[in-house]
């Protein structure tokens, strides 16, 4: 290798990099879905595409569903929500039918035109969900239902009870410097919501009425505890399975956690317990989504009655650790697992709704009809702020 | 190959049939001949390689829109600017160029004397059994070895229970860049190891025992005649040290702490959980600029040479 041919070659590089960015013009696109809601389920198309959580399409549910409706189950796993947005705007988005999409994924994919209202009154057993679920606003706007919701639960406080004592009761137990180098938290911009939940009960000055509306001051103030708290933490973890390793082997010993790691952990024996803490908590809460462009809508009807339904509720959310939608789903969950409905909080009290923030994408509109929220993008940036 | 040679036997009425006349005419023109062996080749260079790169330059100057995170077309220095503005990306680079760097020292140190033994000091058995031990590790999966890395460093891994075995008291180096130091050095190790092995193999002994005869000793035999010699074996390792370490993000990932993202994983997180193409295409360029500047400097020191 010679310098001259190394100069030729970057030459031509700089070259074609010209050539193509004077020949890229600009260009929009936009999409719209007409909202003609189908009146009733036509015959199945025979096939379903899905884009799901992995643990969502179990054959325990997927093959009877198969054999009573004749639509065969394609479950594409998705492992972030932000990797669901984009499978589902690749290809046109007529590759899959439908997502099931968290409430940080839901509104983005509203917005984004991938997906198309449906109509409630062909799923009988939507008028049993728990009345927060039927219309809440992370799939739902202006009325209209941008898909049906499914499972959801809360995001708790995780610790080991022999490291951890007393018993903590408040978020501070992850924001002050007593468990210091022992700590860990998700690995997700979301989290900006959590420390925004706990500045709203500590500084109420800062008047976050809402985690996921912030305004600039709010957002950075959320930003500064999270960065005082980032030499406390072990490790930002990615998947529940990273988590529950650290508690295993002793790096952790607090954090924010899913009940599945607790089961997961509970099941292998770790002194671990779980709790949702004073300042209340953030949650998920997910709604299958229909695809503005999709193929299989007969089929896609028939899924959501059959995930719906309270005997399947109880089996997914048994299996998954998390908590139903259906309020009949409690006695099913008992069958299954003695003591499982109130685990898994199949019989909340409203009041535990009202400890619950669902995650929802963070939007530029405030709550207040104003624009100066912080948007997604911002809270992507002021978390690797933090993070990196 | 004359094709006029062998133009006379194919045909017997000594009229060249279609292949003979295609070589023949190939063998009037070199520069056709030239194109054709070379075009499979550059069209692959070209298509998929250069063509890779451009894609990525050009959508390093588009947007996202924030709120349906569909693509803008429209030409934009923003992401650059967000890139030299703030802070964090600066640490982020910095901190990949650091410890690439560092753990293509480390590589360096930990492979010039074990070469060194392996080809000057070693037997011809044991030599083989060393040369065999270096390319083991490859055998495995990369994440297998990770995560063994992840094992050993924990609070309650393998490191701490040896060290209080023997009194030593705990380390608590799990999920740090001290981690990612040492899980780096190790990966790469055998990519150092390698060409300096047969830089030092070149070296003819009758240096050394000239060196030898002029009086020198042997830290001076190193020092002048053998170092010299194998710099650009070293600088060769140190090219697939350096990158491979410039352009990783699973290792930061799962062995790395809180405060130990790459460029590499702000790429990724771009990409995956943004959906900001333009961004992580723009932050894609910084590696891509330094391994340049590195390439230019290596070759100073004849890596090229010594590949």
């Amino acid at each position: 290798m010679r310098l001259a041919k190394i100069d030729w070659l970057l030459g031509a590089v700089l070259l074609a990099m010209t050539v193509a960015v004077s020949a890229c013009g600009s260009s929009s696109s936009s999409s719209s879905s007409a909202s003609n809601l189908p009146s009733k389920i036509g015959k199945t198309e025979g096939q379903l595409n899905l884009v799901a959580w992995e643990g969502y399409a179990e054959p325990k549910w997927v093959k009877p569903y198969e054999a009573k409706t004749g639509c065969k189950v394609h479950a594409k796993y998705a492992g972030s929500s932000d990797e669901m947005v984009t499978l589902m705007r690749q290809g046109g988005g007529s590759q899959y039918d439908m997502v099931s999409a968290s409430g940080d994924a839901s509104l983005r994919l509203i917005r984004g035109g991938e997906v198309q209202p449906m109509n409630v009154a062909l799923v009988p057993e939507w008028k049993n969900f728990f009345p927060q679920l039927q219309s809440p606003s992370h799939n739902t706007v202006d009325g209209k239902h941008y898909g049906i919701s499914l499972q959801w639960g809360p995001n708790t406080l995780l610790y080991n009870t022999k490291s951890v004592t007393p018993a903590p009761t408040s978020w501070s137990a992850i924001y002050g410097p007593e468990h210091k180098g022992e700590i860990s938290v998700p690995s997700n911009p979301i989290q900006i919501a959590d420390a925004a939940l706990y500045l709203s009960k500590t500084q109420p000055n800062l008047g976050i009425s809402d985690p996921y509306e912030l305004t600039e001051a709010q957002l950075n103030a959320a930003g500064e505890l999270l960065k005082k708290q980032k030499p406390l933490i072990k490790k930002y973890w990615a998947l529940a399975s990273d988590e529950i390793e650290l508690f295993k082997n002793g790096d952790v010993v607090i954090g924010a956690a899913w009940p599945y790691q607790y089961s997961q952990l509970k099941a292998a024996n770790e002194p671990v317990e779980q709790i949702i803490p004073k300042e209340g908590a953030t949650g998920w809460a997910d709604t299958w989504m229909l695809s503005a462009h999709a193929k299989d809508p007969n089929c896609a009807y028939e899924w959501v009655n059959w995930v719906s339904s309270p005997k399947v509720q109880a089996e997914q959310a048994t299996t998954y650790g998390e908590t139903p939608v259906n309020t009949k789903a409690c006695p099913e969950m008992e069958k299954i697992e003695k003591g499982s409905c109130g685990v898994y909080h199949a019989n909340a009290p409203a009041s535990y709704f009202d400890s619950i923030k669902f995650w929802k994408t963070p939007v530029a509109e405030c709550g207040n009809g104003q624009n100066d929220c912080m948007d997604y993008s911002k809270w992507q940036q002021k978390w690797t702020e933090v993070t990196g | 190959m004359s094709a006029a040679g062998f133009a006379s036997p194919a045909g017997p009425t000594a009229r060249p049939n279609a292949r003979t006349r295609i070589s023949a005419a190939l063998f009037r023109r070199p520069w056709l001949r030239g194109g054709l062996l070379l075009s499979g080749p550059l069209a692959w260079f070209v298509l998929i390689y250069l063509a890779a790169l451009v894609v990525l330059f050009i959508s390093s100057l588009w947007s996202v829109d924030s709120f349906t995170g569909n693509l803008v077309h429209s030409w934009t220095l923003k992401n650059f600017e967000t890139l030299v503005k703030v802070d964090t990306y600066r640490t982020i680079a910095l901190r990949t160029i650091g410890i690439a760097a560092a753990v293509t020292v480390t590589d360096a140190i930990l492979a010039l004397p074990f070469a060194f033994f392996a080809v000057r000091v070693a037997g011809k058995r044991l030599q083989g059994a060393l040369f065999v031990a270096v390319l083991i590790p490859l055998w495995s999966s990369y994440l297998v070895r990770v995560y063994v890395w992840r094992l050993i460093l924990a609070k309650d891994g393998v490191l701490n229970w040896a060290l209080e075995g023997i009194g030593l008291g705990s380390l608590n180096i799990g999920y740090s860049n001290w981690a990612m130091w040492i899980v780096f050095s190790y990966i790469w190790l055998p990519f150092m190891i390698l060409p300096i092995w047969s830089a030092i193999e070149r070296v003819p002994d009758s240096m050394i025992e000239a060196s030898a005869d002029l009086g020198a000793r042997s830290w001076r035999t190193f020092r002048s005649v053998l170092f010299p010699l194998i710099l650009p074996g070293i600088a060769a390792g140190s090219i697939f040290t350096f990158s491979l370490t410039l352009g990783d993000y699973i290792t930061p990932t799962l062995v790395g702490g809180a405060g130990s993202d790459f460029i590499g994983n702000v790429v990724y997180q771009n990409v995956g959980v943004a959906s900001n193409v333009p961004f992580a295409a723009a932050f894609a360029t910084v590696p891509l600029i330094v391994m340049g500047i590195y390439l230019l400097i290596a070759r100073r020191l004849g890596a090229f040479e010594a590949l």
